[in-house]
């Protein structure tokens, strides 16, 4: 079958995965690759269990069904473990960045992952981007985190894409706290 | 939303695509009311307005029939005129599409296709476009963001191509390519201006030294002879569509036609489908080839005008094909893609044994599996030549 990265995003309305999502998609894009970035909607409601997802590809990309069995599962709000099937259809090799202040072995058992095989790391996303900035916005720090656990984008990329992308959009200052939370995300992300 | 590009490249969502092509476009007149899944294009187009971008005068109106309506107005005083929809908004349009293709206007509306209620739901199918192919518009189907941008340039020469002059409906599916960002090149605006050029109504009601009459009474006398004449043009649709997708492949490099065959011509087996999964279908037939099965597609690009004898001439020596339909033509004889496909191939010296499969209702996903599955149900009957299941619902 067609040879993709696939990425799932799992949050709660509000929490940015769909802007996240964007955000990495935009980044690949900008480093040569074919990419899709998408949410899946449901009730519009703050604090809905939101998914959104990406798939990224040397080649142009014609699947246009849902992602099933991604895996990359990045978990923006911890607190959906145990509402949501965040484990779903993820493979052997999967990688799970979860968004808490807890160590990666504690959050392995919380996931009820057994399998060495699979990875997970664990960052305090919230208070990250609560201190660089300035309002609880996990998605940000997450993406700097990704780059370091899985390599297939790296922060350069994702600094610069942002930079470039959003300085018409953003205050100087918005621009810097973001670049913080990725920079902090990456160097902060602890897993096993 | 911010532009991103690489190489050539953006990534844009489809609704962001279309408001920016008619941003490029430049449009006199906007009238709209938005809708769920399609809302982004006019809340984009509606910056563009805001921030000087454009000179078109956007129309804030109370419903969509209304908006159809001040498209109608607008369009009868000369002016190019555009406008976005779906499911429900498309619906309250019904009356009005007839008076727009009726009177001859080239309006353009991008229908974001979505399902209708009951039971409410915001997701893909094609209901909504499928409920309007009697209406004397031109429509025009996307796969992709690209393709959806690339189909709303060149619906502008359709329509206002004096030879036709009717409207034109560009669809896309809802969420599935509305609202996802692909990689998508864009032209430039003086690419799209040149492409595009200045439209001049020929008869306008605002042209008081020529005063004309619009959409009047017309009984028995003469309401037949202006549907004829209706007829004929948009039959004649067909070669202009090809000439501007001829004129654009000249210009941008990337070649339309009336429709897309995959992997087709050699296949034994085929399955027709329009929009975003006709992408998912051909990596089923990229699979079911490498293990030696002769599986094909077929995606319609214009539906109205039904190119029938190209369609027929392509699959004619098909020996099973499966129309997958994404809207349901309740209680007719299989969905509306189906119906007139097996049709047109009524006439071919070996009809193909032809199926209707309905699929995808509401934004049901539609997997790479469920189109292996309807392979191999093509395989069965193309080796027996016996069709078990004439029409059913999949994805269920």
């Amino acid at each position: 079958m067609e040879n993709y990265i696939e990425v799932r995003w799992h949050g709660r309305a509000q929490q940015g995965v769909v802007t996240a999502a964007k955000v990495l998609g935009e980044a690949c894009l900008h480093s040569g690759k074919f990419v899709q970035a998408f949410p899946e909607f449901g009730p519009e409601r703050m604090g809905a269990p939101v998914r959104a997802f990406n798939r990224i590809s040397d080649e142009p990309i014609r699947l246009h069904c849902q992602v099933t069995d991604p895996r990359y599962v990045l978990i923006a709000d911890p607190t959906l473990i145990g509402t949501v099937d965040v484990t779903a259809g993820t493979p052997e090799d999967a990688v799970f960045i979860v968004n808490t202040p807890k160590p990666a072995t504690e959050m392995r058992a919380v996931l009820g992952i057994k399998s060495k095989t699979v990875k997970v790391f664990t960052l305090d996303a919230g208070k990250i981007s609560f201190e660089t900035i300035g309002r609880v916005m996990p998605n940000t720090p997450m993406l700097g985190a990704l780059a370091k656990a899985t390599g297939f984008i790296t922060l350069d990329a994702l600094v610069d894409n942002f930079k470039e992308n959003y300085s018409k959009k953003f205050a100087p200052k918005v621009i810097e706290g973001n670049v913080a939370a990725m920079n902090r995300g990456f160097n902060e992300v602890k897993g096993e | 939303m911010a532009i991103t590009m690489t190489k050539g490249q953006a990534g844009l969502t489809g609704n962001s695509a279309i408001a920016y092509a008619m941003k490029q476009i430049n449009p006199d007149v906007c009238p709209a009311y938005p809708i769920t899944p399609s809302t982004a294009v006019i809340e984009e187009f509606a910056s563009y307005v805001a921030d000087g971008a454009v000179t078109t005068e956007l129309i804030t109106v109370e419903s969509e029939h209304s908006a159809m309506s001040a498209c109608i107005g607008a369009a009868a005083a000369g002016a190019r005129v555009m406008t976005a929809t779906s499911s429900q908004g498309l619906a309250l349009m019904w009356e009005m599409l007839y008076i727009a293709s009726g009177m001859r206007l080239p309006i353009i509306l991008t229908d974001v296709n979505r399902a209708l209620s009951a039971p409410i739901n915001i997701h893909c199918d094609h209901s909504d476009s499928m409920g309007a192919r009697d209406s004397g518009w031109i429509q025009l189907y996307s796969e992709t963001v690209q393709e959806a941008y690339d189909n709303l340039i060149q619906a502008v020469r359709i329509a206002e191509d004096e030879t036709v002059q009717l409207p034109v409906m560009v669809c896309l599916d809802g969420f599935i390519t509305s609202h996802a960002i692909e990689n998508i090149t864009l032209l430039s605006d003086e690419e799209v201006q040149g492409f595009v050029g200045e439209y001049n109504a020929k008869t306008t009601l605002l042209d008081i030294d020529h005063p004309v009459t619009m959409g009047a009474m017309s009984l028995p006398e003469n309401y037949i002879d202006f549907k004829f004449q209706q007829s004929e043009a948009i039959a004649r649709s067909k070669d202009t569509v090809l000439k501007v997708a001829e004129d654009f492949e000249k210009r941008f490099g990337r070649k339309y036609g009336l429709f897309e065959g995959y992997r087709l011509e050699d296949a034994e087996i085929a399955i027709v489908i329009l929009n975003s999964a006709a992408g998912t279908t051909k990596v089923a037939v990229d699979e079911l080839r490498k293990k030696g099965l002769k599986a094909g597609l077929l995606r319609p690009r214009l539906f109205r005008p039904f190119p029938f004898k190209e369609l027929a001439e392509a699959l004619k020596d098909k020996k099973a094909i499966a129309v997958l339909d994404r809207a349901d033509s309740m209680n007719g004889f299989g969905g509306p893609v189906f119906n007139e496909l097996r049709s047109a191939l009524y006439d071919v010296p070996k009809r193909p044994k032809v199926v209707s499969r309905i699929y995808g209702l509401g934004g049901r996903d539609y997997k790479v599996k469920d189109a292996i599955a309807v392979f191999e149900e093509l395989k069965t009957i193309a080796e027996t030549g016996m069709v078990d299941t004439l029409q059913k619902y999949i994805t269920i």
